[in-house]
């Protein structure tokens, strides 16, 4: 292997670095309640949800949108918490892992990975059913080949994902309404 | 990370003011724009791009998709990607397009990221991402851990001795094949480019990915009226089942009449520093019956300059052995 390039010849090191820009204030809907943080520009969301709100049921794996195990609904829709800053979700509204539940009635996919044993170590089951959530909302899969495809952005170093899949199947089979396909 | 400063103009204007005065090309800019993040981000958190200042594009509009008065579709650079590929006009009339979307990245990604920023992300070549190894494209003139590295998935077409980084897009294969129309605004007005200049062979300037300007934003991508929606698709081979970048990947569209092709589109992906196409294979196809044969014999005249680094020469059979069942799916021809 070649010689490794040390910082003084990298030709867009600053010279002299500015400094820090300041904090700035977001506002945004966590699990039904609006918000307001004061964060700085780089932030992820995740960063913001784990340290500032103490949301800590939403993890960090990977922190580069490889392992899903920080998927959050944004809108309504699932995304990489740790490849969004938090300053990018202004006025958004975000559910987490913690915002599912309804008091203690437990969400029907969170009831179903209970059920069918959709996990063993537990770390990357908050962002399997928030990504679980995000399927069935998107209502494209049919088949359990389509569950695996759309669930390839969430990783279980465990194995479990043959009751991951019969978890997400049951709740599937359960609504009618997703298997005509809901609307994209 | 490392500290930036973050604004979120409210119209295409401002937000061009925000990146007016930048010369070069955006790859280099200090001032980048940021609309899903999912690759600036990740560069950012690695040290490979270093802006000083982003420019939240995300909300201004230029997300709809929309008829062209050609007969056309314009897909909008903010259309977040799933969206392009779930919408009903991209799936009836540009099939391969959607297919290609839905092959790159995981439902995540795809909710995130935009057209216009699939179109700029950078190259997943491992010197690349490694701030302690030399690499040319990050850092210019410090030499190309790959050429003696580890590059099995690197370039076979088009590399040079500074660079034999590949193009990570899916998508972009299949704009390639439709010869897709990039259109611009910047201080010197709209222009378009189209989709076979917009990325850069690497040559001597591989830290240059496309030919967009530093002061510009691409406002939208312009689909042709013709989508070979009868006889087109998209093959990506890769290391796992989902979620994996391409090995080799074709995008193939036919004209047919009868049996027999009257034109084609081939469109590579993984392959080389851009979405590789050939005139001379798409010529050794028009006019010739639609067979195994004759798909074998353009997919060797397309690969004829093909050379393998000491990694990836597989790639070589590999890309033949794609492009002729890609070829064979799109004509609705038998294969093994």
């Amino acid at each position: 292997m070649s010689q490794p390039t040390g910082p003084a010849s990298r030709s867009h090191a600053r010279k002299q670095p500015a400094p820090p820009p300041e904090p700035m204030d977001v506002t945004l809907t966590i699990n039904g309640s609006r918000k307001t943080l004061r964060v700085a520009p780089w932030t992820s969301l995740l960063d913001a949800l784990r340290l500032h709100l103490d949301l800590t049921g939403t993890k960090k794996g990977c922190d580069h949108g490889q392992c899903g195990a920080c998927t959050v609904l944004v809108d309504g829709r699932r995304i990489n918490a740790c490849l969004t800053l938090a300053v990018m979700t202004e006025g958004r509204a975000v559910t987490t892992i913690e915002g599912l539940a309804d008091g203690e009635a437990l969400h029907p996919l969170q009831e179903a990975f209970v059920e069918q044993d959709a996990f063993q170590c537990g770390y990357c089951t908050p962002g399997q059913i928030c990504s679980a959530v995000g399927l069935l909302e998107e209502g494209q899969a049919r088949t359990d080949d389509d569950i695996r495809e759309l669930m390839s952005g969430n990783l279980c170093r465990c194995g479990a994902y043959p009751n991951i899949v019969a978890a997400i199947r049951q709740v599937m089979d359960s609504q009618p309404a997703s298997q005509d396909g809901g609307t994209p | 990370m490392r500290a930036f400063s973050y604004h979120r103009p409210d119209s295409v204007d401002a937000a061009l003011r925000g990146v007016a005065g930048q010369s070069g090309t955006t790859t280099e800019a200090a001032v980048k724009f940021v609309a899903g993040g999912t690759n600036l981000l990740d560069l950012m958190k690695a040290d490979v791009m270093r802006p000083e200042r982003l420019v939240d594009i995300s909300r201004l509009g230029l997300d709809r998709i929309e008829e062209t008065a050609d007969g056309g579709l314009r897909l909008g650079a903010l259309a977040r990607n799933a969206d392009t590929a779930h919408d009903e006009r991209v799936q009836a009339r540009y099939p391969m397009l959607s297919k290609a979307i839905l092959a790159g990245a995981s439902a995540q990604l795809r909710n995130m990221a935009t057209n216009g920023g699939n179109l700029l992300q950078r190259t997943r070549c491992y010197y690349f991402y490694d701030t302690g190894t030399p690499c040319n494209k990050r850092e210019p003139g410090t030499g190309c851990g790959a050429l003696t590295g580890v590059n099995r998935i690197h370039a076979i077409l088009g590399a040079s001795d500074r660079c034999i980084a590949v193009h990570p897009s899916d998508m972009c294969v299949a704009l390639a094949a439709l010869e897709a129309v990039v259109r611009v605004s910047g201080p010197r007005g709209e222009r378009t480019i189209p989709f076979a200049d917009f990325h850069r062979l690497p040559g001597d300037t591989p830290h240059i990915d496309s030919n967009l300007a530093a002061d510009e934003l691409i406002t939208a991508i312009d689909l042709p009226a013709e989508g070979f929606a009868d006889h087109s698709t998209y093959l990506k081979v890769r290391d796992r089942a989902s979620y994996a970048f391409a090995l080799v990947s074709v995008a193939a569209a036919l004209e047919m009449d009868g049996q027999t092709v009257r034109t084609a589109r081939l469109a590579l992906g993984g392959v080389a520093h851009k979405p590789w196409r050939d005139p001379a294979a798409e010529a050794e196809l028009a006019g010739r019956p639609a067979s195994l044969e004759s798909f074998r014999k353009a997919a060797r005249v397309l690969l004829r300059d093909a050379r393998g680094q000491s990694h990836n020469a597989f790639k070589i059979g590999l890309a033949e052995r794609a492009i002729v069942r890609a070829l064979a799916e799109a004509a609705g021809v038998e294969h093994p």
